[in-house]
């Protein structure tokens, strides 16, 4: 020990220095760019950049690294940056399940956790924390919107399917906790699977009159076409998972005249918005993602906490960061007491616009939306 | 469950194992012949479905994308026959299986910089579009229908080419005895590569006809590729038949195991416990089908000495 | 066979030079990165006695190592929410010592690989491969949906499990366990291809009619070293699982099994330090070429392609000669 300390004390002038110099604010994106799921990954990634060049701040500096979609390959990078390159705040990880690997560790450590997409309900919950922020959603809250929209639509004998893994219960649970009709069924297809050739058909016979699938990426794209295919013609609802600008295209006139459920579209009528949309158009040559919006919003959220508290003074950002004082592209935005969103959750329809299919919003599902988790956070 | 519903289950079933049997076809017959494990069968899956939803995507004609996904297939596998195969067939499993492996890496972060991260829109043509009635009064899609009918004339192709034609006597004569067919004049490597492109054009074809009732993106070979080996291990490595009726009964598992397990739950259990029982015992039960078959005859069901 | 001790010693005192730079000149994360190229090569090891000794090409050695990764996570969650794991027939509570979840999962692997090598030792060759990977495809899909213990989400654990006298959370003492760890299963894995049984498996593996004249069983050599295998790669998954405080069931998937792979043919087959030199080589090779390019995998597929078909019996075979020691 005592030759560490004595290198560390011999080195701290020198460091003290280069602190000094550089008194930007360092972000750490861990995110995912390689491999399945990476369109998500680059989306927000993208997002969040064209809002940090935008605000034409160049003390920023963002490392960005790619998760590859592996909870394992999230840890070391988290190590890294935490360790190594000492960023301020964390951002970009996708899925729930890397989410829990990271996050909670990574604030155990003293860092700002600002999640443009992932939201499990431990962290909105009992696992609560004061510098973790989820400027996206609870992952419930697009299903319940779900459900509450079945409710206005008239569905009385709804079937619900999802993968069986977490976050399809949790989708399952929370449609369920807004849906007030019947239930024709309710079935857990395997992660990953690729035929639904025999829900479809439990379907058929099960007398629904509606339904309700949770089934991100290429699930979603299979049972769509496979579904517009069978001759059932009961209409479906949906999260905007796979009703999304990036693999909308894939599902083609499969998906027309859909309903889901989001929190962003690119027809919200508001400044922010519609100059996001033409500004990222502009700059990438593709439509916006939902996921764009939100790594876009995060960053303006990070902006707007950096333009008034330094980030080493935690508890002056941190009261920033709740302020959520941004021009969000999803119009009004504010934290609830757990640090999700409330915000309102429209319902949009599947439609063509010349070659491009894309989102039109018909109405709004629930109106300034919190989660079911504000009470068990101890915040 | 009605029986209306258990025929049509049963149907889907079959049509499942029909597809897996268009995958499983041609690695079973790059086994047989070659004695090679290629993991990246997969990978050729996954490009004859990006050909097709390129050449559809750029003309409009499924019936022309179906040929370009055989036609680059084939070229693929040829050209990785040339250059990597080759040098595998001396060599035990655990090469094939790394440098097999090593290509999957290689194909699919190499159609994801050509193609991107998302997924590309491949469709069925409107002319097999739609449902038809089945006795009964079955409501059943046209395209599953035709994917039947690709399959077992797939089948009657293959049985045919290996019991008839002077080709099909080379295969099964080097499966035998490499050596002595060398040493007999026939061109032993072109044969191989004959072969080997056969497979390769199979797997493709296979992917654009999935590919347009499923998702075309990058990784969508690897599931099929497990579930094929499994197919063909049930059926006996090398046995066209093993792969037809390894395919048709890991169908049948899978699709009445999704269906009938998590209702056979709620018997005696309370429904989404029952449901997520069922779903995670129908997940293994190909599994559990394969370790049975293999502990009552090791080498599959057609497997041979 | 002198040039090969050279490397073993060079590797050994490289994997112990070079966390104490990094310690001295506080790069913590690089002490980590060597930490993880230590736990794979414990992995990798244990994988090399079934495979380059015993000649058994498993594909399912991810089933072990995320046993024993769960066999941590559901202690240690047990310990940490203060409940039991079964009540009936007797009361198991969880714990957080390293000792004694090494010793749990040891045993647990071992049973796991005896129940598996069983069933599937009846078979041989692709068959071979193929069962194995089923088993772990098996635990994979039920570990997804085995919501008690967070399914596909995994298992968080907050703070290292203990280990009398040292602080577990700091890089450096945790490096410092693990190797001692890979130091034992290194000596261990030597004598034991140096006794009678090692000779005896080797010589089954090159000629099972012969060993069966001279009055061996060759399914018990077999069963013997599938479950040591298991139990060497089994103690690795507990400790990948300490090193990120994390489980998740993709420490059971198929490519986990390949990569495993990977590193016992990256270094060469058959050799006690081979597995050691390949993870090694894999932990360098993913760290730089990660920071190349997005598309990095096409360089890794490239460089295994190589070694495969052009670097014959890995890196050891590259620096070391051809001739395996024990041949």
């Amino acid at each position: 020990m005592k030759l560490k300390s004595l290198i560390i004390a011999a080195s701290l002038a020198a460091s003290t220095a280069t602190i000094a110099q550089a008194e930007g604010v360092k972000v750490g994106m861990i995110t995912t760019l390689s491999g399945g799921g990476a369109g998500l990954g680059i989306d927000v990634r993208d997002g969040f950049m064209l809002a940090i060049a935008q605000s034409g701040r160049d003390d920023i500096e963002v490392v960005i690294e790619d998760d590859q979609r592996k909870p394992d390959v999230a840890v070391q990078l988290a190590d890294r940056m935490i360790q190594s390159e000492q960023v301020d705040v964390m951002t970009g990880i996708i899925w729930s399940n890397l989410a829990m690997a990271v996050i909670p560790s990574a604030l155990a450590q003293g860092q700002f956790y600002l999640s443009p997409n992932a939201g499990p309900s431990a962290l909105a919950g009992a696992d609560c924390h004061e510098n973790y922020f989820n400027v996206a959603w609870q992952n419930d809250n697009l299903h319940e919107a779900a459900g509450a929209y079945s409710n206005d639509a008239g569905y009385a004998n709804i079937f619900i399917l999802a993968p069986n893994y977490p976050a399809g219960t949790d989708a399952l649970t929370g449609f369920k906790r807004m849906y007030e009709g019947e239930l024709a069924g309710e079935v857990y297809t395997q992660l990953g699977q690729t035929d639904y050739a025999a829900e479809i058909a439990q379907i058929r016979a099960s007398g629904a009159d509606s339904v309700f699938f949770f089934l991100p990426g290429g699930m979603g794209i299979s049972f769509l076409k496979q579904y517009a295919d069978s001759g059932v013609d009961l209409p479906v609802v949906g999260p905007a998972f796979s009703f999304d600008q990036g693999i909308l295209q894939a599902v083609g006139a499969a998906a027309l005249g859909v309903h889901n459920t989001s929190q962003w579209s690119k027809d919200i009528e508001n400044e922010t918005n519609a100059a996001f949309v033409e500004s990222f158009q502009a700059e990438y040559g593709r439509l916006p993602s939902l996921y764009a919006s939100q790594g876009f919003d995060t960053a303006n959220l990070l902006i707007s906490a950096l333009e008034v508290a330094d980030v080493d003074d935690a508890d002056a950002f941190r009261a920033a960061l709740e302020a959520a004082n941004f021009d969000s592209t999803r119009g009004d935005f504010a934290f609830a007491s757990n640090h999700h969103p409330i915000q309102d959750i429209y319902v949009r329809e599947v439609i063509q616009e010349g070659d491009v299919f894309t989102n039109k919003i018909i109405g709004t599902a629930l109106t300034d939306h919190s989660n079911a988790y504000v009470d068990q956070c101890s915040m | 469950m009605s029986l209306l519903l258990f025929i049509e289950q049963t149907l889907n079933g079959l049509q499942f194992g029909v597809m897996l049997f268009l995958m499983a076809a041609g690695l079973t017959l790059v086994f047989g012949v070659m004695g090679l494990i290629n993991l990246a069968h997969g990978s050729l899956y996954m490009i004859g479905a990006f050909a097709a939803a390129a050449v559809a995507g750029a003309t409009g004609s499924f019936l022309l994308a179906l040929v370009a996904s055989f036609v680059c297939a084939a070229f693929a596998g040829v050209l990785i026959e040339f250059f990597v195969i080759r040098r595998l067939y001396d060599r035990d499993h655990l090469d094939q299986v790394l440098a097999t492996f090593a290509l999957i890496l290689i194909f699919s972060e190499a159609t994801r910089w050509v193609f991107g991260s998302f997924p590309l829109f491949l469709d069925k043509p409107d002319w097999l579009s739609g449902t038809v009635m089945l006795p009964f009064g079955i409501e059943y899609s046209l395209y599953r229908l035709a994917i039947i009918g690709v399959g077992l004339v797939v089948a009657v192709g293959l049985f045919w080419m290996i019991s008839k034609t002077r080709i099909g006597i080379r295969i099964r004569a080097g499966e035998n005895d490499r050596e002595m067919i060398g040493a007999l004049g026939v061109n032993i490597s072109l044969l191989y590569t004959f072969v080997f492109a056969l497979g390769a054009a199979l797997a493709g074809l296979a992917g654009a006809l999935v590919g347009a009732i499923q998702s075309v993106q990058v990784g969508m070979g690897e599931p099929v590729l497990i579930l094929a080996f499994v197919v063909i291990v049930i059926g006996g490595i090398g046995s066209i038949k093993g792969a037809l009726i390894g395919a048709i009964l890991v169908g049948l598992t899978d699709t009445l195991g999704r269906s009938m397990l998590p209702s056979f739950f709620g018997l005696f259990l309370e429904p989404s416990s029952a449901m997520s029982l069922g779903a995670s015992l129908s997940s293994m039960s190909i599994y559990l089908l394969m370790i049975g078959v293999l502990l009552f005859r090791p080498k599959g069901l057609f497997g041979g000495v | 066979m002198r040039k090969e001790t050279i490397c073993n010693a060079a590797l050994l005192f490289g994997l112990l030079a070079f966390p104490l730079w990094a310690w001295v000149t506080d790069e913590p994360f690089l002490i980590t990165l060597t930490t993880r190229a230590i736990v794979f090569a414990i992995a990798g090891v244990g994988l090399n006695f079934a495979l380059g000794f015993g000649g058994l090409v498993s594909l399912g050695h991810a089933a072990f190592f995320g046993l024993g990764g769960y066999v941590m996570g559901v202690l240690a969650f047990h310990a940490q929410t203060y409940t039991s794991v079964m009540d009936w027939p007797f009361v198991i509570s969880g714990t957080k010592s390293m000792p004694i979840i090494w010793l749990v999962t040891i045993i647990l692997s071992a049973v796991l690989a005896v129940g598996i090598g069983a069933l599937s030792l009846r078979t041989s060759g692709v068959y071979f491969i193929m069962i194995t990977l089923a088993f772990a495809q098996m635990l994979f899909y039920f570990t997804i949906s085995w919501s008690t213990y967070g399914g596909e989400d995994g298992l968080s654990i907050y703070v290292r499990n203990g280990f009398p006298g040292l602080n577990t959370m700091d890089p450096i003492q945790y490096y410092a366990i693990c190797y001692v760890v890979l130091l034992m299963v290194l000596a261990f894995v030597f004598a034991l291809s140096r006794s009678s049984f090692g000779l005896a498996l080797g010589a089954s593996r090159q000629n099972e009619d012969r060993i069966q004249a001279v009055g061996q069983v060759p399914f018990r050599l077999y069963l013997t070293a599938f479950a040591i295998s298991g139990a060497i790669t089994g103690l690795s998954g507990a400790l990948f699982a300490d090193l990120n405080r994390f489980v998740s069931p993709t420490m059971f998937s198929w490519q986990t099994s390949g990569e495993i792979m990977v590193f016992v043919i990256l270094g060469g087959v058959g050799r006690v330090f081979g597995p050691v030199a390949g993870a090694v080589l894999f932990i360098v090779l993913e760290h730089l070429l990660g920071g190349l390019s997005e598309f990095w995998h096409i360089y890794l597929g490239a460089i295994l392609l190589g070694v495969v078909l052009f670097a014959r019996g890995g890196l050891y075979g590259l620096i070391a000669g051809r001739e395996v020691a024990h041949d």
